[in-house]
This record gives structure tokens, C-alpha cells and sequence, in this order.
């Protein structure tokens, strides 16, 4: 549904895009992160027609962004960072001159439909002018909606709204990934690592790691450190653990608990539950202690680690 | 058409939801009610009138008028856009840039032609008061002209519109031009031994007050105007493009 390949984006004399290539397929939500400049919105608008690329190429629902861009227009939703709203009109108003401009039929019922897709039905009359922030992003997406497009570019979708709300956008965002592209930007990195199938994360112009939010905990971080805690007395629980062939690092941090390290790929877990529990201990919580996706960001987006490619 | 069409409708309704466009259209109507009265007053004064009335009395101060309330009217039409944002989600809607534009322009002439239709009172009253009424002929050569010449200020406006993120810049830069093209432009065409004749056709006032507030309607007068709104809806169409390459 999207495929990018060797873009590239030139202002003036400044490289903001430099050599970016990836996918996204059909039911897949692709998770775009990097920090402010990075070139996440520049790509964005590239994939939807707003600008071309200096070089490289993309398409989109099968089209070419440059020789087809009206194509493209025509089957990709599209909400910017800063979200376009007329003030002057109402929510209702604006989207039936948003589906009027995509040709849609019936488009005063599409556009109180895609109101009551984002939860503003009851507003539908209201002045945008009076909306809050939030109430606003959701005008924003469903005007992005609207046509139900093939593929779905959000920049920060959920940026402005109340946790109740982003629980919803999100929950919309599923749906929608379910059959058809989308691709988000966000800089919250939970937000990928719960609604995103796949994550891009990319940093001054390149695109610095792609994976899935787990794969790349994985990859990056090349061993898994969990927490073990027993009810009672810990004496001797670490002889227990190092029995168990794959542990490393063995510490004991308090009465109750310790710390243990295992290979990525060499899930040694229930071995070392079973060798618990036959000691006689009472085992009570065993959690990893993973390299969370905030990490992973800063790892691969400080100057000193740029570049590098897991 | 049909993109064209949609947002000339967004536009007519978003002028009357604006004080602005209040304004502009109290501003002309007070002036030229003044002028108008002042000229029947006169008229009516004078037992020895030869010509008989006709709409130039209007037509021919309301299009100086017109030049100085054109730019307020296209100053935000896409430079507006481009400062709020809205831009971004015309520009990735699939509508061509040309429909953009001209949609723009349709939706402020469709306004202008509305504010000058409602000048018709004046000459309809007056045909209306006297005997044999006013010169038809004349009245209807005038208004074509007035139309075609705000159709040229509108375009010429909509271009510059497009080159701007600051709809003052784009109100004081079109001010600018009109003035030029109105005022300035023809001034050289009995000065020059060569080429006056150039500065001459350029001269946007010779084509209306020369042509059509005269009673009379040239293919040459009608090419330029359409020329000038064409060339003022490319200039337009460019600007959006540079925009999107920059």
C-alpha cells in the first residue's frame, strides 16, 4: 500500500529527508517516531501529495505521489500536525465541504456519519471556533476519514486530547488498521508500542531502525533481565537460579527477590520457575525488566548513537 | 467544475459571515449614493440637458471605487489559507491547483457581482423617475465593463493573494499593482517616439472609460480584461505550484 524508496527531500541547501525506504501493507499500523526535525512530517507530506521529493519515489494505494499525485489524493486520508479547521464553519458544514470536494454522494449523511465516528455528533452544529483542542483533533480526523481512504497518514493524532479521548482515537485507529493502511506519527512512544504493528524510527533525515516494538527491545538490548520474587526467605534462591543452564547475572537485590539475566532468544523462564518452585520457594512474580521503547528512542536518536543500525 | 464550483460556494458564504465584506460594501454603497445624488441634483438643475441620464453617472465612479475595495475583498483568499493552515488541506484534497484558484476567483466575483447588481437601483430608479428614462444601451455597455474590470482586479488579486502568507502584504502589494495598471502604466504612451502605443493598450482605465462607460463594446477591450484575469489566475496557479517545489 506504501511503498518509499530512496527519498529524498532537499530545502535550499538543507538535507531533511536522506535516503528514507520502507513499507507499510494492507492491515498494518506503522508507527513513524523521531524527535522534533527529524523528518517525520516532511516524508508525511511527500506521501500525500502536498510537496514532491527532491528525489527517490513513493507510491501510494499504487500510485506514483509525483506523476499520479491526484490519484493518490483521491484514496489517502490525511490529518496534518497542525490540524486545518475553518472556525467560521460548523463541524457539520465542514465536513460536507470536505466530502463535497471528494465527490461524495449523500455527503451531508457521510459527514454526520463520520461525527458519529469520532464521537461529535452532538456538535455537529456548533461553530469549530467554539471547539476545545481535542474536540478540534477529532474534527481534524474525521475529516481525514471521511472518505473511508484506502490509506491513512495521521501526524500526531492524539496530540491535545483528554486520556478518555485518546482511548478513543486509538480504538478508532485499530479499526481502521485492521483492513486498510496507516501510517501515524506520535511522540508518544507508548502509543506506538500498543496500537502500531511495526515502528519506523527515524533521526536527522535516515531512517535508523524498523522493527516491531518488541523485535527491536530484542535486537537492541541483546540479553533480557527479569525479577524474581518469592514469598519469605530468598536464602540460597540464587544457587537455585544458576542451576538452571542460560542464567547469568545472578543478584540478589533484597530478602524476597533477585535478579537474574538470560540470552534473547533463549527464553529460559519456566526452567527457572520449575527449578523454584522444586526448591521448595514460593514463587510469587517473575516480570522482565525490558529496555522500554523510550529508551530504544534515545538510544538510536542521541548525536552520539546516530546512525547506528541495529 | 465541480471542485471549482465547491469552493466558490465556501467563499460567497464565508464573505457574509465576514464584517469586512460588510464594510467594504457600505463604504461603496455610501460613497456612491453621494456621487449619485449629487450628479441628479446637478442634472435636475440644469434645464438645458441635452444627453439624456444613463449609468455612467454610476458605473464610472464605482469602478474607481472598486479599485481601492478589490484588495480588501482577495487580500485573504489564499494567503489566509497558507497563514491558518487550511492550505496544507487544500493542497492534499484532490482538487487541481487551477480549480483552487479559480474557485477562489469565482467565489469573490460571485460577491463583487452580487454588491454591483445591487448599485443597479441608482440608474432603475431613475429610469423609473423620468421620461424617456435612462439610455439602456449605454447603461448595460457600462456594467459589461464594470464586470469585466473587476473580473481583471479580482484575478490580478487572487494571483498576488497566492504569493503571500500575509494577507497586508498581499492587500498592499495588489494595491500597488492596480494602481500602476489604473494610473501609471498608460503615461508613457504619448511620452515614448517608440513603443507608446504598447503602454497605451496597457492602460486598464483607456479600456473603460474609453470603451465601454462610452456606450461602446470592442472585441479588444473584452480580449484584455479576459487576458488580464487569466494572466492574474496563472500568476496564481504558479505561486501554488512554487509553493509545493520550494
Amino acid at each position: 500500500m506504501i511503498q518509499v524508496n530512496g527519498l529524498i527531500k532537499d530545502y535550499g541547501a538543507r538535507r531533511a529527508l536522506n535516503d528514507i525506504t520502507f513499507d507499510a501493507n494492507q492491515g498494518e499500523i506503522v508507527g513513524f517516531l523521531g524527535p522534533n526535525g527529524a523528518g517525520k512530517t516532511t516524508t508525511m507530506r511527500i506521501l500525500v501529495g502536498y510537496m514532491p521529493p527532491t528525489d527517490g519515489a513513493a507510491i501510494v494505494a499504487g500510485y506514483d505521489v509525483v506523476e499520479e499525485s491526484l490519484e493518490v489524493r483521491k484514496r489517502v486520508g490525511y490529518l496534518p500536525e497542525t490540524v486545518p479547521l475553518y472556525t467560521d464553519m460548523t463541524a457539520l458544514e465542514y465536513l460536507k465541504f470536505m466530502a463535497d470536494l471528494r465527490h461524495i454522494p449523500d455527503s451531508k449523511e457521510r459527514a454526520y456519519e463520520t461525527l458519529e465516528q469520532v464521537n461529535l455528533q452532538d456538535r455537529a452544529n456548533s461553530y469549530i471556533g467554539t471547539f476545545s483542542k481535542g474536540m478540534r483533533q477529532r474534527v481534524g480526523l474525521a475529516q481525514a476519514l471521511i472518505h473511508r481512504p484506502e490509506v491513512l497518514i495521521l501526524d500526531e493524532p492524539t496530540i491535545g486530547l483528554d486520556p478518555a479521548q485518546v482511548v478513543e482515537v486509538r480504538n478508532v485507529i485499530k479499526e481502521i488498521g485492521k483492513d486498510r493502511t496507516v501510517l501515524l506519527s506520535t511522540h508518544i512512544l507508548t502509543e506506538a508500542q500498543n496500537i502500531c504493528d511495526r515502528v519506523l524510527i527515524i533521526n536527522k533525515g535516515s531512517i535508523v531502525a524498523e522493527d516491531t516494538p518488541e523485535n527491536l527491545q530484542s535486537r537492541l538490548v541483546g540479553s533480557q533481565r527479569v525479577i524474581l520474587r518469592v514469598r519469605g526467605d530468598s536464602d540460597g534462591l540464587d544457587a537455585a537460579i544458576k542451576k538452571v543452564k542460560g542464567t547469568r547475572a545472578i543478584e540478589v537485590t533484597d530478602a524476597e527477590t533477585v535478579e537474574f539475566e538470560f540470552s534473547a532468544g533463549q527464553d529460559v523462564r519456566p526452567q527457572v520457575a520449575k527449578a523454584v518452585i522444586q526448591a521448595g520457594y514460593e514463587l510469587i512474580e517473575m516480570r522482565p525488566v525490558g529496555m522500554s521503547l523510550e529508551e530504544i528512542f534515545l538510544e538510536l536518536t542521541q548525536d552520539n548513537s546516530a546512525g547506528k543500525k541495529p | 467544475m465541480r471542485n471549482i464550483w465547491t469552493i466558490a460556494k465556501r467563499e460567497y458564504t464565508t464573505y457574509f459571515n465576514s464584517p469586512l465584506a460588510y464594510v467594504v460594501m457600505l463604504i461603496l454603497f455610501a460613497v456612491i449614493g453621494l456621487i449619485f445624488a449629487l450628479n441628479l441634483l446637478s442634472v435636475t438643475n440644469n434645464p438645458f440637458l441635452a444627453q439624456p441620464l444613463d449609468a455612467t453617472m454610476v458605473a464610472g465612479p464605482l469602478v474607481f471605487m472598486l479599485l481601492f475595495c478589490t484588495p480588501a475583498i482577495t487580500m485573504r483568499l489564499i494567503s489566509d489559507e497558507s497563514r491558518t493552515g487550511t492550505l496544507e488541506l487544500l493542497l492534499t484534497a484532490p482538487i487541481r491547483d487551477w480549480e483552487l484558484v479559480t474557485g477562489k476567483w469565482l467565489g469573490a466575483f460571485l460577491f463583487m457581482l452580487t454588491t454591483i447588481a445591487l448599485t443597479l437601483i441608482f440608474p432603475f430608479w431613475v429610469h423609473g423617475m423620468t421620461d424617456p428614462g435612462i439610455d439602456i444601451a449605454r447603461t448595460a455597455s457600462s456594467y459589461v465593463g464594470l464586470i469585466l474590470v473587476v473580473a481583471a482586479f479580482l484575478g490580478i488579486g487572487v494571483g498576488i493573494s497566492a504569493l503571500f502568507s500575509n494577507q497586508f502584504a498581499a492587500f498592499f502589494a495588489t494595491m500597488g499593482i492596480l494602481v500602476v495598471m489604473w494610473f501609471l502604466i498608460g503615461a508613457p504612451a504619448n511620452l515614448l517616439p517608440v513603443g507608446g502605443e504598447l503602454f497605451g493598450y496597457l492602460d486598464m482605465n483607456s479600456h473603460f472609460y474609453g470603451g465601454f462607460n462610452r456606450g461602446a463594446i470592442n472585441l479588444t477591450d473584452i480580449v484584455y480584461y479576459v487576458s488580464l484575469t487569466a494572466l492574474g489566475l496563472f500568476t496564481g496557479n504558479i505561486a501554488i505550484d512554487y509553493r509545493r517545489w520550494k
